[in-house]
């Protein structure tokens, strides 16, 4: 049941289209509304993140008894200290630039997050943590209603998603973010020649198809929006190809190179407020590969290592870590036993983490007691899955009144206001 | 040029990604009901397309070493490509494209577990050719797509590259593995609103022991094959929420472990003739092939679900009951379905012109138009309708759009130039060379003042830009990406 934006391109389109406007007005109005350099990146571990791997209760005897194969050695783990209820807690060993991050007061690990009744559908769970509406995931995401309450009209390049699909959580009623998967290949061609007069000929004509944004027609407006909005950022998104980062650190992997890009377009100061970078491969339902020198969750959990520690240290260099918050969530986390494939099935609460220089870091929340014994209130689904203790909207809640400057009563519809106070 | 009727074209863009000019000349002279019972009465043992590949007149394909269709992943992604072109049986291919979606499974995640060859075998290998007579996942669409559904989800639950997509291989009465269990019910049949979490357990056990087996032929050839384990089942009986029996029973009593494969097989014929089973694929149907611009008429559903549970969940006779349906023809419904990538590309190409032009310039192109073959992000599939359109991908439409025409510019300006008398002939040109609906007067005078720019001479020098830039402008209108 995963939600398309059918909904919102008939609803909404006409007051969507027209926060589109002409470029050179557009640059101004990205200077204008890049006033507050505040940023914020998501980070989406996409498949339901074994959360118990990332963080790991190593002074629980259960967590060894009930992942015989796949625990992380308490030997392994990269301590981190204990929480507020006493309990032991380390990074998976292949976090050690996290571990740092931590050190310097600027990862805030949230402990089990989640919501009621959580499911443990990928599809319904995401739609869930995208609408932050667990009774009714047929709507705008959070962040698209966010961009949506900015006053019109509205910098194309205000959001910017690196991955192919934006995001049912940028999806919004009148602001379309652009999908920017590769700046190389964020440019226009023509038949005869990708630059020369021919290149500007075609580019014209085409910008003055895509001007037609007829009410009656609305799903026809809405394609020619999108194409409008991609000939109205593609020279600004260009300029931050050659951005060189101060680190030398990154990775050649998605989402080094995406973390690299939005760097560089924070760096370059364009006015992109919200970014989404993402990295897929957490569905780990068999050879979770926990412990492998060079193989599953072990490669999954370095890749973001690399990439987030080069991120945090390239805008460190430049000055620019305090503007900056990378928030990260998953779908669900996994199941507390492991299940004979040397996996784990889906799961309920899991861990979301901040950083960034305005971030309090720390150890938030309590680590669920992972013993199975009937009435565990940390516990749920027979002792199987974890038990939510942070609404994941108490989260957001933080993000959007304390970082975002907006409100997040109007924004989530409730109050959600009493959560970790992290920021 | 043969010309299709508003309906004809209509019926071709659903069903065949658009016409290519043979095409237009044989549909032109049918009725519509001929072409309908035409296109969905192929034999599949009838319709290779494949030992045109290579032969001038064709699409090409590019391959630095010796094409290799059934075990490179990306040949295979190319062959597929040139059968959408060129098969006689062009529906075969569009409902083949449809399951890959419905059953959404990724060469990505098999290829971490095996070598790239026979990663590619399970998701691509043609049967006849291949040395152990591997099926591909594709294959197996391409073969019983139009068949029973109940019977495509048997296959499915028994094909080697869904074992190893959601774990089928691992699923044993002491490590139950719920990802296929889940995903059936979820994704596959009735829907997540119809099963409860304990039902996703009993799945998981009624599906265990169908395994995988993996074995050498011929003694160096590596077949996959379904493996029902006896001693990998568990024995016990499974309660579900819903009937499994046509009693109502909603209880899979215990069977010993020899006959226990019977258990899926039990759960699978539940879930095929559940009503909602119906509902949902009757709503799929209305997406997949009527409109996206309007939530399912509920006289269509009821009426194409009728169809699918009369028949015995045969899906051949539901096609052509959509097909046939008022709701299909009704000219409201034109140009209301968004293009997947995959649509848009080989529909331009059907179109703009293809002897000389690769397939693999398409296969790299779709990558970043959002829709790489065999590369679903997950198992529910791509985000269809408006989910396509970001402007990165949009971006890739245009750029494709300037790839084909570039590479066709020669082919184009000889049919153009009969009408290159003036700027305005020319345009209607254009318009007339892609099936596109009535174009607004903003893209019209878009496309005049091109014609025009720089001063209009009618050369050959110059239709050789123009009539190249007018296809690119007009396969990049937003009026294009719709079918």
């Amino acid at each position: 049941m995963k939600v398309t934006r059918r909904q919102f391109v008939r609803g909404g389109v006409a007051a969507f289209t027209v926060s589109f406007a002409a470029p050179k007005f557009l640059s101004e109005l990205a200077l204008a509304q890049g006033a507050s350099r505040r940023n914020l990146v998501v980070l989406y571990l996409s498949g339901g993140n074994d959360a118990l791997s990332t963080l790991v209760p190593y002074n629980d005897s259960f967590y060894y008894s009930r992942r015989a194969s796949i625990a992380v050695p308490a030997a392994n783990v990269l301590q981190i200290g204990r929480d507020s209820n006493n309990r032991l807690l380390g990074l998976h060993p292949r976090l050690p630039g996290l571990k740092t991050i931590f050190e310097n007061g600027h990862l805030a690990l949230i402990q089990r997050t989640g919501y009621p009744n959580s499911s443990r559908s990928h599809f319904l769970g995401t739609d869930i943590w995208s609408t932050a509406n667990p009774a009714n995931t047929f709507g705008a995401g959070w962040l698209g209603r966010y961009l949506d309450a900015l006053p019109s009209p509205v910098d194309p390049l205000i959001g910017w998603c690196t991955q192919r699909e934006v995001p049912h959580s940028l999806v919004g009623n009148r602001v379309s973010v652009p999908a920017i998967p590769s700046i190389q290949g964020y440019a226009f061609q023509s038949p005869n020649g990708n630059s020369g007069p021919e290149q500007v000929l075609s580019r014209t004509a085409m910008t003055q198809i895509a001007s037609h944004l007829p009410a009656d027609k609305p799903h026809l407006a809405f394609v020619n929006g999108t194409t409008q909005a991609a000939l109205a950022t593609l020279d600004r998104v260009a300029s931050v190809g050659q951005y060189q980062p101060s680190v030398t650190t990154y990775g050649n992997d998605g989402l080094s190179v995406a973390l690299r890009t939005v760097a560089g377009a924070i760096v370059r100061g364009i006015g992109t407020r919200v970014f989404w970078v993402q990295i897929g491969g957490f569905d780990t339902h068999a050879t979770q590969n926990t412990n492998a020198a060079n193989a599953g969750y072990a490669n999954l959990m370095g890749t973001i290592n690399t990439a987030v520690t080069s991120f945090y240290n390239d805008l460190k260099n430049q000055g620019l870590l305090g503007d900056t918050m990378v928030v990260q969530f998953s779908e669900f986390g996994r199941r507390v036993f492991e299940n004979g494939s040397a996996g784990t099935d889906h799961g309920a609460g899991g861990l979301m983490m901040a950083i960034g220089g305005s971030v309090r870091g720390g150890l938030y929340g309590t680590a669920a007691d992972l013993n199975p014994f009937s009435g565990n209130p940390t516990l749920e689904n027979n002792g199987g899955d974890i038990k939510h203790e942070t609404d994941f909207r108490a989260v957001y809640a933080k993000i959007i009144d304390n970082w975002l400057g907006a409100s997040s009563s109007q924004i989530l519809g409730g109050d959600f206001t009493s959560g970790p106070q992290f920021i | 040029m043969a010309q299709l009727s508003p309906l004809m074209s209509h019926l071709l863009r659903r069903t065949a990604f658009g016409a290519r000019p043979d095409e237009e000349a044989a549909f032109s002279r049918l009725t519509y009901v001929t072409a309908v019972d035409g296109l969905v009465s192929f034999d599949p043992a009838q319709t290779d397309v494949d030992d045109k590949i290579g032969r001038s007149g064709y699409a090409n394909i590019t391959a630095t070493t010796a094409f290799s269709p059934n075990t490179n992943i990306d040949h295979a992604r190319q062959r597929w490509l040139f059968r959408m072109v060129h098969s006689p049986a062009p529906l075969q291919e569009k409902m083949a494209l449809i399951w890959h979606q419905h059953f959404a499974t990724a060469y990505s995640k098999i290829v971490g577990m095996i070598p790239s060859a026979e990663a590619t075998r399970l998701m691509a290998a043609k049967r006849s050719s291949d040395p152990a007579g591997q099926r591909g996942q594709i294959d197996l669409f391409r073969e019983m797509g139009m068949g029973s559904f109940r019977d495509l989800l048997v296959e499915v639950a028994k094909d080697p590259a869904m074992l190893y997509w959601l774990d089928g291989r691992l699923n044993t009465r002491n490590n139950p593995q719920e990802n296929f269990g889940r995903e059936l019910m979820e994704l596959f049949t009735f829907g997540v609103e119809n099963y409860v979490e304990t039902d996703v357990y009993a799945a998981a056990r009624v599906f265990s022991g169908w395994n995988l087996l993996t074995s050498l032929r011929n003694s160096s050839t590596v077949a996959f094959t379904f493996n029902y384990v006896a001693g990998n089942h568990d024995t016990g009986a499974k309660d579900f929420s819903f009937p499994i029996y046509s009693n109502g029973s909603k209880r899979i009593e215990s069977r010993n472990a020899a006959s226990g494969m019977q258990d899926g097989l039990d759960l699978i014929d539940a879930l095929a003739v559940h009503p909602e089973t119906a509902k949902r694929l009757a709503r799929r149907f209305w997406f997949w092939f009527v409109s996206e611009t309007e939530e399912p008429d509920e006289g269509f559903v009821s009426s194409i679900a009728k169809v699918y549970l009369q028949n015995d969940t045969n899906i051949k006779p539901v096609v052509r009951a959509v097909l046939m349906s008022p709701q299909f023809i009704d000219s409201a419904h034109r140009y209301q379905r968004y293009s997947w990538p995959v649509e848009f590309a080989v529909r331009a190409i059907k179109e703009v012109g293809y002897a000389g032009f690769s397939v693999d310039t398409a296969r790299s192109a779709l990558i970043n138009m959002g829709q790489q073959l065999f590369e679903p992000p997950d198992v529910n599939g791509w985000e269809l309708g408006p989910g396509w359109f970001s402007t990165g991908g949009m971006l890739a439409r245009m750029n494709f759009a300037a790839q084909l025409a570039a590479n066709q510019r020669f082919a184009l300006r000889d049919k153009a130039r009969p009408s290159g008398g003036s700027p305005e002939s020319l345009v209607d040109w254009a318009k007339s060379s892609l099936s596109v609906p009535d174009l607004s007067g903003v893209t019209t005078s878009a496309l005049l003042d091109y014609a025009r720019a720089g001063g209009y001479t009618g050369t050959d020098a110059q239709l050789l830009n123009k009539a190249g830039g007018l296809v690119h402008l007009l396969a990049s209108s937003g009026e294009f990406q719709f079918v």
